[in-house]
């Protein structure tokens, strides 16, 4: 006598109760529910599926999908604009197969909302000539026509939220929190600096990256480190730095936000928030999918195009000081006058 | 005597069905949730069932999910006969990952066959390294090892960020601002040959001989049999003339090795290369840590552990299908998870009762299962 | 001269965030020790941490009570013992994997409760700072220790409260008699399930708190998986600390000192890679306690399930 597998008796039981569930749910109710998996008729709402890497409501990068997303549903409406999302889906491989899903589907657009996708959409998308994919933040379409990539040129903002920082800053000190020295972060840090530096060349930019875009203790410790140092502005990207803006309100100095605007969380010191308002780029692609383009093109979201913005808190007592700088600097940075040097 | 052996006969299949009565128990509280999330809880399961098993292709998913799980679940089976916690398969598949893609994009001018070999052997040692030095400090320096595994897992992370980012980076990458922190793509000659047209690979076939090779290890070897000796009752062991603290380091050494495996055979056969989101999870899809939960799930036997690692990566593949089909947040699927593992863990105590009661009524030849309790109760009274 | 000013600051900057980060692991780690000490390991700390972090916020966005945050805190993180306690106590469940799930269950709950109840990061107003009278001023010790909040201030105060349980009452005893040799304590009539019982639902309510501590008092919001990996490390300082508190109580601050120190070296430019940096108080950790062998053994019962002979 050796136990019976217990396993395959499970899968058996399993498959049963489920196949004895699943009649029912065929019959009244489930038409009524919008299941996405159900093919609408031909020719009326454009349907979009989007694969993120962390929760829809970050405060970040995530967020700032979604809410384009919502954006253009609220201007196209939502009987000719769907989307469906998988949210969370740090794990690459994961993310592979929900994309593959969603383009067996026949979604009109799939987007992969994160640099670390590509890799996946490259196998992917070959096998769905019939379907588009967006990736970002990149600019490589890896020559394939139904991929679209798209990337955010956050040096641009990451200057501009430098350059105010600079003219605030009485210590001459700026404090920033980033995860991963690499990517979106990197760019909007190396633009901060380089903005923060061009207005005072001998200050200091102290740079923290805490190696995680979750810890969202350490990031607030990090915050604290630059305050005892002194730093009396504070900067930070991903999504753990909500933890770094209580500190910077605690201790009562400037807050700059990016990807998303993070004035809610602390009103009185959130000065500017560079935010990223995909739905020009979204706008863009869907017409050029409705006319039969379905890819092999890519976008960048600028200050010039509208697809970063710099959204000042009204609040801010800062403010009257800084804007018009602020507005000329972005004018700068549109019109080319600004030349950002990266390192 | 015929009475006797078709009652046993029911009382086994309600042992076997009891792990399901669980699953269905948990997948009802979920039921509950799901109804609070406003979904309906059988369109749901519908689509985790299609999603796991419903098409050949999607049995394939849940395949390439298992494989990584049955591979850190075979070495979770040689630890913990041994008596060693090893919670540290995350770090040791991202190192074997590591040395593994180093090999591919070093050796570029060899014939496939054998970078492939050369690749697996090294995550292989890449692992044994990463769980060898837990297995040291813990036999010669008293460190005990979920410490230091928990450790060496967050050190193997900051080290997979910083050669994403530095030495390995792709070098197509390392010219453009962004620098997505991933290495070079593995040569098309390199990758783990396919077994059917999906993404199942032949990891999954290796890993299947490898839990064979464990089994035999185990209770074939003078190998095994001293390290699950020296698991049960290192005291008598050390009567009988084993080195302990060699079985310790082993046991560890080849946990660590088969989690190492583990990660190499993720590049070289699902995704061609190394990318790092800054966790341990996004590469390893938290495989090193439900391997634990699988080997558990198939009692500490490697071929038992077979179909729980399937199970597990049915559930894991379901439940992402389940998450885009109904669109809930994929919080609701951790939780949903989390319940599973504990509600079928939980009914192991009536499996257990029940086979007491039969071997009480029955008779005392059967072979009872290592009992922990029991060695440690006579270990107590010496 | 600079420079002096600046070692200072920063040595002072050093020990006071190391205080301040030590606290949640010595809420969670303190809770743990007490379960392993009677023969428990719970790997699901960082379930009961993330549940009672939210509770913790939830109750105080909506009610602005700090008390009612802390005590909601303490009773998710209690009920989450008490969970542990049922499936390992009497169902018998191997102690790590059940742990295990209830980590993954209080990872993803905690994150539904937070989408589906507030939706998105908000703040609150978390504890105070409250400079001690006279001992605040004293230059440096002041900032580093007596400028701290009231849960930072409990969780070194926990540290002697519970030695004193654990090694000086009847409680104690039994606690540590049924992790060592459950069969004897049992014949003596201690109940080997009740004193699991209690050990656990004490380890959750602290675990609790050590969320609320992050949630409401260090750092005043709430975010999905917030604490990243902390309540594993906590299990990782009760053997560090060789279940003593006061073991506990020098790894937490090895820890999140050497973590502050890395954090500092990278505001000072000095030159290593970020990721290297960041390595640092894990690779210490396990220096220092190869450094200081110990040989102090594990309760005789941990991880054995207790089952009376009949």
């Amino acid at each position: 006598m050796k136990k019976i597998p217990w396993f395959l008796t499970l899968l058996l039981a399993f498959s049963l109760v489920l196949s004895a569930c699943g009649t029912p749910a065929a019959t009244p109710e489930a038409p009524a529910t919008e299941a996405p998996g159900t093919e609408p008729p031909a020719g009326e709402a454009f349907r979009v599926a989007v694969v993120m890497p962390s929760a829809i409501n970050d405060l970040a990068f995530s967020q700032s999908m979604y809410d384009a997303l919502l954006r253009v549903q609220g201007e196209m409406g939502a009987e000719n604009f769907e989307f469906v999302y998988s949210e969370n889906m740090f794990v690459v491989d994961d993310a592979a197969a929900a994309i593959r899903d969603y383009a067996s589907q026949g979604f009109d657009l799939v987007i992969a909302h994160g640099s670390q996708y590509g890799s996946s959409l490259q196998e992917i998308a070959p096998d769905f000539p019939e379907t588009s994919f967006a990736w970002g933040t990149t600019v490589d379409t890896f020559g394939l026509p139904n991929i679209f990539a798209y990337e955010a040129r956050s040096e641009e903002g990451g200057f501009v939220n430098g350059v105010i920082a600079a003219t605030l800053s009485q210590s001459n000190v700026a404090g920033v929190v980033g995860p991963i020295e690499t990517g979106d972060a990197k760019l909007y840090i190396d633009g901060f600096k380089a903005g923060f530096l061009s207005v005072k060349p001998d200050a200091q930019v102290n740079i923290n990256y805490i190696g995680s875009f979750s810890d969202v203790a350490l990031a607030s410790e990090a915050a604290t480190t630059h305050i005892s140092a002194g730093a009396d502005v504070l900067t930070g990207t991903a999504q753990m730095v909500v933890g770094a803006i209580g500190k910077a309100e605690e201790s009562n100095v400037w807050w700059f936000g990016t990807q998303s605007n993070q004035t809610s969380l602390a009103p009185s010191i959130v000065v500017a928030s560079q935010v990223y308002h995909w739905e020009g780029i979204l706008n863009e692609m869907i017409s050029l999918v409705k006319s039969g383009t379905l890819g092999g093109q890519s976008f960048q979201a600028t200050l010039a195009n509208g697809g970063e913005v710099v959204e000042f808190n009204p609040e801010s007592t800062a403010l009257a000081e800084v804007e018009s700088l602020a507005q000329e600097t972005i004018q700068g940075v549109i019109n080319g006058t600004i030349k950002i040097d990266l390192p | 005597m015929k009475k006797l052996f078709q009652s046993e006969w029911v009382s086994q299949v309600i042992d076997a069905l009891l792990p399901a009565f669980a699953t269905l128990a948990a997948l009802l509280v979920g039921a509950v949730m799901l109804l609070f999330l406003r979904a309906n809880p059988i369109e749901a399961y519908t689509a985790l069932w299609d999603g796991a098993f419903g098409s050949p292709n999607a049995f394939a998913e849940t395949l390439v999910k298992a494989t990584p799980l049955l591979l850190v679940a075979l070495g979770i089976c040689i630890s913990f006969r041994g008596d060693v916690i090893n919670i540290g398969g995350e770090g040791q598949m991202i190192i074997g990952a590591i040395l593994a893609t180093w090999v591919g994009l070093t050796l570029t001018d060899l014939p496939g066959w054998l970078v492939i070999t050369l690749a697996m052997l090294a995550g292989f040692l890449g692992g044994a390294v990463w769980g060898g030095i837990p297995g040291f400090l813990k036999a010669y320096f008293s460190v005990n090892e979920i410490l230091s595994t928990v450790m060496m897992n967050a050190i193997a992370v900051q080290l997979m960020n910083f050669l994403l980012r530095g030495p390995m980076i792709d070098p197509s990458q390392a010219e453009l601002a962004s620098k997505i922190p991933q290495t070079a793509r593995l040569l098309d000659i390199f990758r783990l040959p396919r077994l059917a047209p999906t993404r199942l690979h032949l990891g999954a076939l290796i890993a299947v001989l490898l839990a064979i090779l464990v089994y035999i290890l185990l209770w074939r070897t003078t190998l095994g049999y001293r390290i699950r000796a020296v698991g049960q009752n290192p005291q008598a062991s050390r009567y009988a003339g084993i080195k302990v603290p060699r079985y310790v380091v082993l046991a560890l050494l080849l946990s660590g090795a088969f989690a190492g495996l583990a990660g190499a055979v993720q590049v070289y056969g699902v995704n061609y290369r190394m990318i790092t989101d800054g966790s341990a999870s996004g590469f390893t899809g938290g495989a090193g840590f439900n391997g634990i939960v699988a080997a558990l799930f198939g009692q500490l036997h490697p071929i038992w552990t077979i179909p729980a690692s399937v199970l597990f990566g049915a559930l894991l593949v379901g439940a992402n299908s389940m998450q885009r089909a109904v669109q809930v947040p994929s919080a609701l699927v951790t939780a949903l998870n989390g319940l599973v593992v504990v509600f079928v863990v939980s009914s192991e105590i009536i499996r257990r009762r029940r086979q007491r009661r039969r071997l009480a009524t029955i008779g005392q030849d059967e072979e009872l299962p290592p009992d922990k309790e029991k060695l440690h109760q006579a270990e107590t009274a010496t | 001269m600079i420079s002096d000013i600046l070692s200072v600051t920063v040595l002072i900057g050093i020990l006071a965030s190391g205080i301040r980060l030590a606290t949640p692991y010595l809420y969670a780690a303190i809770g743990e020790t007490f379960g392993q000490k009677s023969g428990v390991l719970n790997l699901g700390v960082e379930g009961q941490m993330l549940l009672g972090a939210f509770a913790a916020f939830y109750v105080t966005f909506t009610t602005g009570n700090l008390g009612l945050g802390v005590l909601a805190a303490m009773l998710v993180g209690a009920a989450m013992g008490l969970a542990m306690a049922y499936v390992t106590v009497n169902l018998n469940a191997e102690q790590g994997i059940s742990g295990i799930g209830f980590f993954l269950f209080g990872l993803g709950m905690s994150d539904l409760l937070f989408q589906k109840m507030l939706g998105t990061v908000e703040t609150v107003k978390g504890f105070p700072a409250i400079y001690i009278p006279g001992l605040s001023d004293i230059p440096g010790l002041g900032e580093i220790f007596f400028r701290q909040n009231l849960l930072v201030y409990g969780a070194y105060l926990l540290v002697p409260i519970a030695w004193f349980v654990l090694n000086r009452t009847t409680l104690g005893l039994k606690i540590r008699s049924v992790g060592e040799n459950p069969d004897a304590a049992d014949s003596l009539g201690v109940s080997v399930a009740r004193i699991r019982y209690f050990t656990l639902i004490v380890g959750g309510t602290l675990s609790g708190i050590a969320g609320a501590s992050l949630s409401i008092a260090l750092l005043n919001v709430f975010q999905q998986n917030m604490t990243s990996g902390l309540g594993f490390i906590a299990v990782a300082l009760v053997y560090f600390g060789a279940w003593r508190p006061i073991g506990v109580l020098g790894g937490a601050l090895l820890f999140s000192m050497v973590n502050s120190l890395q954090l500092w070296i990278q505001v000072l430019g000095i030159n290593i890679p970020s990721d290297i940096a960041v390595m640092m108080p894990y690779v210490l950790t396990i220096l220092v306690l190869v450094a200081t062998v110990s040989r102090v053994r594990p309760p005789a019962a941990l991880t054995r399930p207790f089952e009376r002979e009949s």
